[in-house]
């Protein structure tokens, strides 16, 4: 029997979950707050390793979605629980019914001026990850203007009790120095400069990656968090922080300052715990059943997750926890019946 | 001029700007690997000069990256070349090679 599956949030997972719920045999209705679906990929320009072109990887996401009933622009209002079904009611007044319900609600990137002390939204030359990149796709940035000196910031709202996130967001450090990297490309005489706490290049070729950084572009590595920054009498950034290795204050003046802002959890998740009863842990992200077996199930029947609602996740991670959700959704039909 | 018993602290603060880099330039151009230390202190754990003296391959190289190597170059001096550093780096650098070329360039 053929059976409706809500999923909330468009982004990479919501796509995928989709896309795979209807090769099962089943009726995907994705729903997305945003006007285009893709979520943060789709502001992204290339994607580390090996500098893919996410506007590559998103035709080939979104080139299939035959049978997937798909609304952008579009909030979820309210979900109720009708014995075994689902009500939603959306903001575009629609109602749906739905068999399974799957959140793939993502993550909201860190408000960078929330960390003052880094001058975003102050200071001239002070831009996030996301600006960067936004950057390589435009190749227009006022606040960019050839630079000299470069510096990145890891760990922006992320590792940061004060900034409301504990945990580390995982693809700040790759992003990082895939980043410097492109910015020597474009600027080879400028000075880059890597600003790291620990420097976490966990996954396949990132450390090829990090050696790259260092040996081919030359860029350097302070091992330290940014304390303050403040611009000086001719629009220069002045940056300090410590370098912990050296065991000394260091101060450098630059002419750019990427912050690496974070990902926290999505607000919305905490609308959405109340409405459904699925547990949302200390850290906002939504909680699996299990962090090991059932990463995708939630503790409520017929509620699933996929990608970076339960945490922070890479492209690979997330698509293929997507994949894993519909496995699971159709499970769950199949056992149901 | 009056002693009056005080006197100014100079600032620890290393300011990379007034760093002079082109020996430092001039080594890379050379020793291509100086750039891919990752600073986890094997070559100094290992150092057989290092128990007796103060030499630390990790902290000099650093000190060449940041421009502040002039009270650390004495202390390879020390290094008896016995290449055990080598043996332990465990991103491949040449680090006996190294060293002769940081003497050449900062004449030590």
């Amino acid at each position: 029997m053929k059976r409706n599956v809500l999923i909330i949030g468009g982004g990479p997972a919501g796509i995928e979950a989709s896309r795979k719920i209807r090769d099962f045999g089943h009726t995907p209705i994705l729903i997305e707050k945003e006007s285009h679906l893709g979520g943060h990929l789709a502001k992204w320009h290339k994607l580390f390793p090996d500098g893919e072109s996410t506007e590559e990887l998103l035709n080939s996401l979104t080139s299939d979605m035959d049978g997937i009933k798909w609304f952008t622009d579009t909030d979820i209002v309210s979900i109720n629980k009708l014995k075994h079904l689902y009500v939603a009611i959306c903001s575009n007044g629609i109602s749906i019914q739905a068999d399974a319900l799957l959140f793939t609600t993502g993550f909201s990137m860190f408000p960078a001026e929330k960390k003052e002390e880094y001058g975003y939204g102050i200071y001239n030359h002070v831009i996030t990850n996301a600006d960067l990149e936004d950057f390589f796709n435009t190749g227009e940035d006022p606040r960019i203007k050839d630079p000299k000196v470069i510096g990145f910031v890891h760990c922006v709202g992320s590792r940061d009790e004060k900034a409301g996130n504990r945990q580390c967001s995982k693809v700040c450090c790759a992003t990082a120095i895939k980043q410097a990297c492109e910015m020597k490309e474009l600027y080879p005489d400028a000075t880059v400069y890597c600003f790291y706490m620990d420097l976490r290049m966990f996954g396949r070729k990132y450390e090829d990656l990090y050696l790259n950084a260092q040996r081919k572009y030359g860029i350097l590595f302070v091992r330290g968090r940014v304390s303050e920054v403040s611009e000086n009498i001719e629009g220069r950034l002045v940056v300090k922080a410590e370098d912990t290795l050296i065991g000394k204050p260091i101060r450098v003046t630059m002419d750019l300052l990427v912050l690496m802002a974070g990902m926290s959890p999505n607000g919305e998740n905490r609308d959405i715990a109340s409405m459904t009863g699925v547990h949302l842990g200390e850290d906002g992200f939504f909680m699996p059943r299990d962090m090991l077996f059932r990463t995708t199930e939630s503790h409520s029947k017929g509620i699933f997750f996929a990608g970076a609602a339960t945490g922070p996740k890479t492209i690979p991670e997330t698509l293929n926890e997507a994949r894993a959700a519909a496995m699971a959704i159709d499970h769950y039909f199949k056992q149901e019946v | 001029m009056i002693d009056f018993g005080y006197n100014l602290t100079p600032s620890s603060t290393l300011e990379i700007d007034d760093a002079n880099m082109h020996l430092f330039d001039e080594l890379c151009a050379m020793e291509p690997d100086a750039l891919k230390c990752i600073s986890c202190g094997s070559c100094a754990a290992s150092c057989t000069a290092g128990v007796f003296t103060d030499v630390n391959l990790r902290k000099v190289l650093l000190s060449l990256q940041r421009g502040c190597e002039k009270d650390l170059l004495p202390q390879l001096k020390s290094c008896m070349l016995c290449g055990k550093c080598h043996i332990v780096c465990p991103r491949g650098i040449n680090t006996r090679h190294l060293i002769l070329s940081i003497c050449k360039i900062y004449k030590i």
